[in-house]
């Protein structure tokens, strides 16, 4: 203990408030703090990894036979339902980093620092976004090697990846809710993927709706799982497959559903977060 | 006077509990106020107060003269804070912590990673730097978490029981530097339960109990209001028990306790023991015990208050588990 624990002059001025630029920057250093963290913590970097790679292999070559009677078609209708439903499970680790500085004591720490109030939030979900982008990416990828094709264009492939993400962006206000309410992280993992499992599987991601009786239907019709799959299984395949079993509906309806969803979701659960938060801390 | 910080009537309410009940305080620029309480009397709510991490439900503080509920942001500028738990991420390393708080202070990259070499070698962590936090022992965590503190120089230090579960060594070493720090201009508010670390570190005392304050001083004042010491005699035969408190009563000119066959007394002044000693052994008394020992906290609580220190989070705060 030295030199380093000496002070420099107080400063002439002080900024009253954080400028945008400022609390962007911090933002970004935020973002590659919980980048850093998976780094270091390989076992999250297989939860996004290896595991959504374990389920597409798992359903194209186990019950992909027995579904579509042919395991390539089966991949070309589940490939994008899948990389949806992991999208979602890729969110809880929002909520879960959030808890885990709540009861470390770090989310206080950084409420102590001049930093923009927001923005220990917004790196939360700009790493987020980064592990979407990146889980996106490697399961498409593998889909390939495996024979998925896109049959459509770049612009409307692009366009269901900013689906994703923009819908990735409303849900991890859920996942804030959970991980500010949740009393230690196990907590946000257990609570998250319970309620995340009915979420994606009742769906109509591994199954088309219109095998499941009546009044199940009416719950896979609404549920914004499908819908946000609907949407990318049209952006991604377009008129390919029309004509088999495996119908492909306009990407246009799911696509401002999905929208209207995630609005709705936003709307709902980042107001419900911040107040959750106010009260915790 | 020229007061870095000025806290004016604080009341935090938790619930049904009071935690601060109309706490005043004033630190001088360049000193160290010592807030010395017992478990739950409203240390860790005072510093998150000042620390703009709570707002107060009535009452003022200002710090460096910036308003802690208006002027929060500025406040943060001034402030480097150390909570009573070690908040550092356990999954990046000594130097990632230390280098992330650099740059969210807005250093540039070279320069957080110069100023996190610096501190880590200070606290002696060098070693360890390039190692996950979690596997720290839970006084490299603290130490890691005092260094976090002081990344950006701050002219304000506020540390919540800075000692709790340091070696000895790392106490000695984290006192001198923190009179270091003071002498380069740095004002310090520090809790402790210890009223010997206050004794040895704070310029002036603030004593709280429930949320108020019952005591305002400098070491010596206070030392004067409670006695500084103990003095703890017990006679070989007890029939020299009488004996005993008249000269210990005498010499320190106090009323002494008898606690079983032990007679105690507060003493300021250390030339009382070779005078207790001569004259117990002119009268021709054996003594089993003979010590001088540092006032403890319960000491001062019992001289302040009339009451002893009590676990103030076992009759108020939410307990854990139940009578079954
Ligand atoms: N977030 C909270 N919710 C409810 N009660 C609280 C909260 N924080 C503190 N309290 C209560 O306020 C009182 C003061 O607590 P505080 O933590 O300030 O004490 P302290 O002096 O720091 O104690 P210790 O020496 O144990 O750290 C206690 O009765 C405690 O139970
Ligand atoms: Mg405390």
């Amino acid at each position: 203990m030295t030199a380093a624990a000496t002070t420099a002059p107080p400063p002439a001025e002080l900024s009253p408030r954080v400028g945008l630029a400022e609390g962007l920057r911090q933002t970004m250093t935020l973002a590659w703090r919980t980048i850093v963290q998976v780094r270091h913590n390989p076992w999250e970097l297989g939860d996004f990894s290896i595991q959504p790679i374990m389920f597409v292999l798992l359903f194209t070559y186990v019950f992909g036979g027995a579904i579509a009677g042919s395991t390539g078609e089966y991949l070309t209708f589940a490939l994008p339902g899948i990389i949806v439903m992991n999208m979602l499970f890729i969110t809880m680790y929002v909520g879960t980093g959030l808890n885990i500085d709540l009861t470390k004591g770090v989310f206080d720490r950084l409420r102590s620092l001049p930093v923009a109030r927001w923005a220990p939030m917004a790196g939360r979900i700009l790493a987020d976004q980064v592990k979407q982008a990146w889980s996106i990416f490697l399961l498409l990828a593998v889909g390939m090697i495996l024979g998925f094709r896109i049959g459509t264009d770049v612009a409307s492939l692009l366009a269901a990846v900013g689906l994703m993400l923009v819908f990735a962006l409303a849900f991890s206000w859920v996942s804030v809710l959970v991980g500010v309410l949740a009393k230690d992280p196990e907590k946000v993992q257990l609570f998250g993927f319970t309620a995340l499992f009915p979420v994606t599987f009742v769906s109509n991601v591994f199954a088309p709706t219109d095998t499941m009786p009546g009044w199940l239907q009416k719950f896979v019709e609404v549920n914004p799982v499908t819908i946000l799959a609907d949407a990318s299984r049209a952006l991604m395949l377009g008129d390919e497959t029309t004509g088999t079993q495996w119908h492909v509906a306009s990407a246009t309806t799911p696509a401002l559903q999905s929208l209207l969803w995630a609005a709705v979701i936003a709307a709902v659960f980042a107001p419900l977060s911040v107040w959750a938060l106010r009260r915790r801390v | 006077m020229d007061h870095a910080i000025w806290a004016d009537g604080l009341v935090k309410r938790f619930g049904e509990t009071t935690a601060l009940d109309g706490v005043n305080l004033g630190v001088r620029t360049g000193t160290v106020l010592g807030l010395l309480g017992p478990n739950g009397a409203g240390k860790t709510t005072a510093v998150r107060v000042l620390a703009t991490l709570l707002r107060p439900d009535a009452g003022t503080a200002s710090v460096g003269g910036y308003d802690i509920e208006r002027q929060a942001h500025q406040v943060r500028q001034l402030v480097g804070l150390t909570g009573q738990y070690a908040a550092v991420d356990e999954m990046l390393t000594g130097a990632e912590n230390l280098l992330l708080i650099g740059r969210l202070l807005g250093m540039p990259r070279p320069a957080a990673k110069q100023r996190a070499r610096e501190l880590l070698s200070d606290f002696d962590l060098t070693d360890a730097a390039d190692r996950a936090a979690k596997t720290y022992s839970g006084g490299m965590r603290r130490r890691l978490d005092l260094a976090a503190s002081l990344v950006g120089r701050p002219q304000m230090l506020f540390l919540d029981e800075p000692t709790t579960g340091l070696d000895p060594r790392a106490r000695s070493e984290l006192w001198s530097l923190i009179r270091r720090l003071v002498s380069g201009g740095v004002t310090v508010l520090l809790t402790t339960q210890y009223l010997e670390e206050a004794d040895a570190l704070a310029d002036e005392i603030v004593v709280i109990d429930h949320g108020r304050v019952i005591a305002t001083g400098t070491p010596d004042e206070l030392k004067a209001k409670t006695g500084s010491q103990t003095l703890a005699v017990r006679p070989e035969d007890e029939s020299h028990l009488p004996l005993v408190t008249a000269v210990v009563g005498e010499l320190t000119k106090s009323t002494p306790e008898l606690q079983g066959s032990r007679v105690t007394a507060p003493v300021t002044d250390p030339a009382v023991l070779p005078a207790v000693v001569r004259r117990l052994d002119d009268a021709g008394v054996l003594v089993t015990e003979l010590t001088l020992r540092g006032a403890s906290l319960n000491e001062v609580f019992l001289s302040l208050t009339g009451h002893p220190a009590e676990d103030g989070d076992g009759d108020e705060g939410p307990t854990e588990g139940s009578l079954t």
